[in-house]
């Protein structure tokens, strides 16, 4: 059972940063659009992701969920030691899931909407920004358990080169993955184009940022590069990583919009993969001490059965329905609604 | 602000937050069910106009309700580390069921809003019904947590360690019935009568008289049923907390001596210096019933328990007060709603309307209470009998800080709200008063 519930907060996680993560990008592409266009691609946006966001964002639930019930102390320690990153995360995303919802429910049009537009871009970009940072600080191991001053036991255990790099990868990650999504989105050829271009300079960014990370890896000690590379499974995840990115540059201009998505969930997933299968079961690694092993800060036997059930029925009940909100929104769309 | 004392009223600042969007969440999809429905039926546009009136208003409230709760989520770590270390496995059932009702409720959600005139009409409306169902389910197990920290169950605490934890039992501690059971009815009270209130008072200004009567009629009509099983409910409620935590009860009623045939006290300032309350209406004998079902019982006072395990006694009077004495009140706007539904032209009185329009707050205020009976009157327990509350929170210094934040923050998303409703309220002419015919936006 212990496999399946690892199973769970680890698809959880990746569906999180997934569409949740394409969720962000949409902000993020707003924050980098012309006035020009502006309100068209909020349009876009807005059927895009108006009957999904909710449900996008349930994964973060389920992840923490998981975590509280099947990894109670991984959940009290983080929430020790990333206080300050986790609460700017959840002002983002209190901040972040009103505007959206406010600025189109808002009866009157008037200039309340340039507040809500510019409390939404806004967010989008500083919740992924320190969604990164709290994933970077879990594995650059300056979380220090035994800390005796506020700033070691607060503040660089998040506050550091490495983690702040994974935010900012973080944050392109999420703009390449929302403007390849929505290519398929588009409302015509002009905007077609437009998205396209976006997921270019998205992907240049998101490389970019990936060798910053590694940058800041070297300098804070952070064996990322052992993890990847010298791990059998890392390696090849990067390899497909890469070969899947090399495809979707060719593929780019070829409407296979489907393709086009699947390539980048691909991409993304592997990425992760990566990172998180080298130092498994690990979950935290922490300074000069004792990490937090998936393994052994696990709730007792019984809860794990309870929980991995309560899992399984659950998807049993969820994901038929919530592929079917998927495919109906697609379909109605294509079909000119 | 120490700290200790800025965490726990940010965690009740921000539970007392959600309740509210979680209570709306949970019953106006029941309301919209019922207009889409007589749409459906009768085809009278008023009812399509009202559901679609409301479901501006729920989106509103949904997206609120979800943010505040995954906040929520997080603050049970960020606040209490070291109770949801010990906690989390033991009563984390429920928690995982519910995250399946939120999702699934968050998918229905999604169809409702998004699917008019693209779906098959009873699809669209069946999902609608989904979402009631799955918030009221969510709402009952995460009840289930809260009532387990009242009647811990499901493990033995043996020299400070957790052991043969077993989280089926857990769920099914011995509070949690009678908790769900009377936080459901509270929600349908509270939303009924809040929402009836603003439709009253529309129709005072008399605007839009024949939309609001109706939306009127279907809210009042389920807070009225609410209102009415509501005292029933808290009778067994105040019975099982008499059973279970008696210095909660004794703080209830600000019972300071052990005595039998105890008097009810309404009203009174409870004086925790000298242990005596002045200026109460004493009913003889009637606690003994109400804790125990027999006039001479005998009520345990504080005076069996230790000083130190004394929750604080005049907020959790008051407040049991306060929500006793609104519940009267809305029993009986109960019964004069009925009467009303005969005496048809108590439903244009004005004096009628204004009576309901003034209840607007009020079935809520009694939720905040109620919880504030429930929270405070377990302190000093985080766990009744198990774990303090002071060694269940977080090491890290300046909590007061983010109490600031959190309250700046709350308080701009309600005046916000406020000022959206008010709003979509001053809209519906313009958008719901087209003549027969033209098109509508949505
Ligand atoms: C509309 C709201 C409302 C109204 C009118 C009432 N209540 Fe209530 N009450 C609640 C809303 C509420 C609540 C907010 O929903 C609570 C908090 C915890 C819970 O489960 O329900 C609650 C708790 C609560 C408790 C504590 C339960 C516990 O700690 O486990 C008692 C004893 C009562 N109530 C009793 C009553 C009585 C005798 C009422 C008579 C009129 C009454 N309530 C009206
Ligand atoms: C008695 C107290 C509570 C009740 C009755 C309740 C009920 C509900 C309901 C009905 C919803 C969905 C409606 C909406 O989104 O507006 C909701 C949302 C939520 N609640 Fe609560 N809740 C309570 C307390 C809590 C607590 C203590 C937590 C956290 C530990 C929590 C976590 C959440 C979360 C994460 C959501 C968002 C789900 C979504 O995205 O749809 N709730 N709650
Ligand atoms: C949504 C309705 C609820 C409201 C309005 C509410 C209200 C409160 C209040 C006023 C306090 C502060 C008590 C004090 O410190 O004096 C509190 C504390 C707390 N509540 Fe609740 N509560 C609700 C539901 C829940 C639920 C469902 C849970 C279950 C997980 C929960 C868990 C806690 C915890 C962990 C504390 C902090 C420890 C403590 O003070 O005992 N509450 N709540």
């Amino acid at each position: 059972m212990e496999y399946i519930v690892i199973t769970y907060l680890w698809l959880a996680i990746v569906l999180y940063f997934l569409l949740g993560g394409a969720d962000f990008g949409v902000g993020i592409i707003e924050m980098f659009t012309s006035t020009k266009n502006i309100s068209r691609t909020r349009r876009t946006m807005y059927h895009a992701i108006g009957p999904i966001w909710e449900a996008n964002h349930m994964w973060l639930i389920i992840a923490i969920v998981i975590l509280f019930v099947g990894f109670p102390v991984i959940y009290s320690q983080l929430s020790v030691h990333l206080h300050i990153p986790l609460v700017i995360l959840l002002l983002g995303i209190i901040a972040r899931g009103t505007a959206f919802v406010f600025r189109h429910y808002d009866a009157v049009r008037d200039n309340m909407q340039e507040i809500y537009n510019s409390i939404f871009v806004w967010s989008s970009f500083i919740t992924p920004l320190f969604l990164g940072i709290i994933a970077g600080s879990v594995l650059s191991g300056h979380i220090d358990a035994k800390a005796h001053d506020f700033a070691t036991a607060y503040v660089f255990s998040w506050l550091n080169w490495f983690s702040v790099a994974v935010g900012l990868f973080t944050v392109a990650l999420c703009g390449f993955l929302a403007s390849v999504y929505l290519i398929g989105e588009a409302e015509d050829a002009k905007d077609h184009h437009r998205f396209i271009h976006k997921a270019k300079t998205m992907n240049i960014a998101a490389v970019c940022c990936g060798a910053l990370v590694f940058l800041a890896a070297q300098v804070e000690r952070v064996p990322l590069a052992n993890w990847i590379f010298g791990d059998a499974v890392g390696l090849s995840a990067v390899i497909l990583a890469t070969l899947s990115l090399v495809l979707l540059w060719t593929q780019i201009g070829s409407g296979r919009t489907t393709l086009l998505r699947i390539l980048v969930g691909f991409q993304v997933t592997m990425i992760l993969l990566a990172i998180s299968y080298a130092h498994f079961p690990d979950f935290v690694i922490i300074r000069n001490g004792e990490n937090l092993s998936l393994f052994t800060a696990q709730a007792p036997e019984k809860t794990m059965q309870a929980l991995g059930s309560a899992l399984l029925i659950g998807s049993v009940l969820i994901l038929p329905a919530l592929f079917y909100l998927y495919y109906s929104f697609q379909k109605k769309k294509v079909n000119g609604s | 602000m120490d700290d200790f004392l800025a965490a726990r009223m940010q965690m009740a600042l921000s539970l007392g937050f959600h309740i509210i969007y979680a209570c709306i969440g949970m019953v106006m999809p029941f309301f919209m069910a019922v207009s889409h429905y007589k749409w459906l039926r009768n085809g009278n546009d008023v009812y399509k106009n009202i559901t679609k009136a409301w479901s501006k208003g729920v989106a509103i409230f949904f997206a609120t309700g979800a943010v505040s709760g995954t906040v929520l989520s997080f603050e049970l770590g960020l606040l209490w580390p070291e109770f949801m270390k010990h906690a989390g496995p033991i009563f984390g059932m429920p928690f995982s069921l519910e995250g399946t009702a939120f999702f699934i409720e968050a998918i229905a959600l999604g169809f409702f809003l998004y699917g008019w005139d693209r779906f098959n009409k009873w699809f669209h409306w069946f999902t609608g019904v989904v979402v009631g169902v799955s918030g009221l389910a969510s709402g009952i197990l995460v009840v289930s947590a809260n009532a387990w920290m009242n009647s811990p169950a499901g493990f033995d605490y043996v020299n400070g360690e957790y052991l043969n934890i077993d989280p089926i039992k857990a769920m099914f501690n011995d509070a949690w019935a009678l908790q769900a059971l009377h936080m459901t009815i509270a929600a349908f009270a509270s939303t009924g009568f809040a929402v009836a209130g603003v439709h009253a008072a529309m129709m005072v200004q008399k605007k839009n008289v024949n939309f609001h009567l109706k939306a009127f009629r279907i809210a009042a009509s389920f807070g009225a049923i609410a209102a009415l099983l509501q005292p029933l409910s808290g009778d067994l409620s105040a019975k099982d907390v008499a059973k279970r935590q008696p210095a909660k009860l004794a703080a209830m009623e600000a019972h300071y001596h052990t005595q039998a045939s105890a008097p009810l006290l309404i009203g009174g300032i409870p004086d925790p210096e000298n242990k005596k309350v002045d200026y109460a209406l004493e009913i003889p004998g009637m606690l003994s019933y109400l804790a125990h079902g027999n006039f001479s019982a005998e009520v345990k006072g504080l005076d069996t328990i230790p000083e130190r395990d004394h929750p604080p006694v005049p907020v959790v009077h008051y407040a049991f007060q306060v929500m006793v004495g609104i519940g009267t009140f809305l029993m009986v706007l109960s019964v004069m709603l009925l009467i009303a539904f005969r005496r048809k032209q108590w439903l244009s009185a004005r004096w009628f309307l204004m009576l309901f329009a003034l209840a607007t707050p009020l079935g809520f205020i009694a939720v905040e209470a109620g919880w504030t009976v429930t929270e405070v009157g377990r302190q000093p327990w985080i766990i009744q009998g198990i774990m303090r509350t002071a060694d269940a929170v977080t090491p890290m210094p300046g909590i007061a800080w983010s109490f600031y934040l959190f309250t700046a923050v709350y308080i701009s998303l309600s005046i916000v709200i406020i000022f959206l409703l008010h709003r979509q309220i001053k809209m519906v002419p313009v958008q719901y008063d087209v003549p027969a015919g033209s098109s509508q936006k949505h």
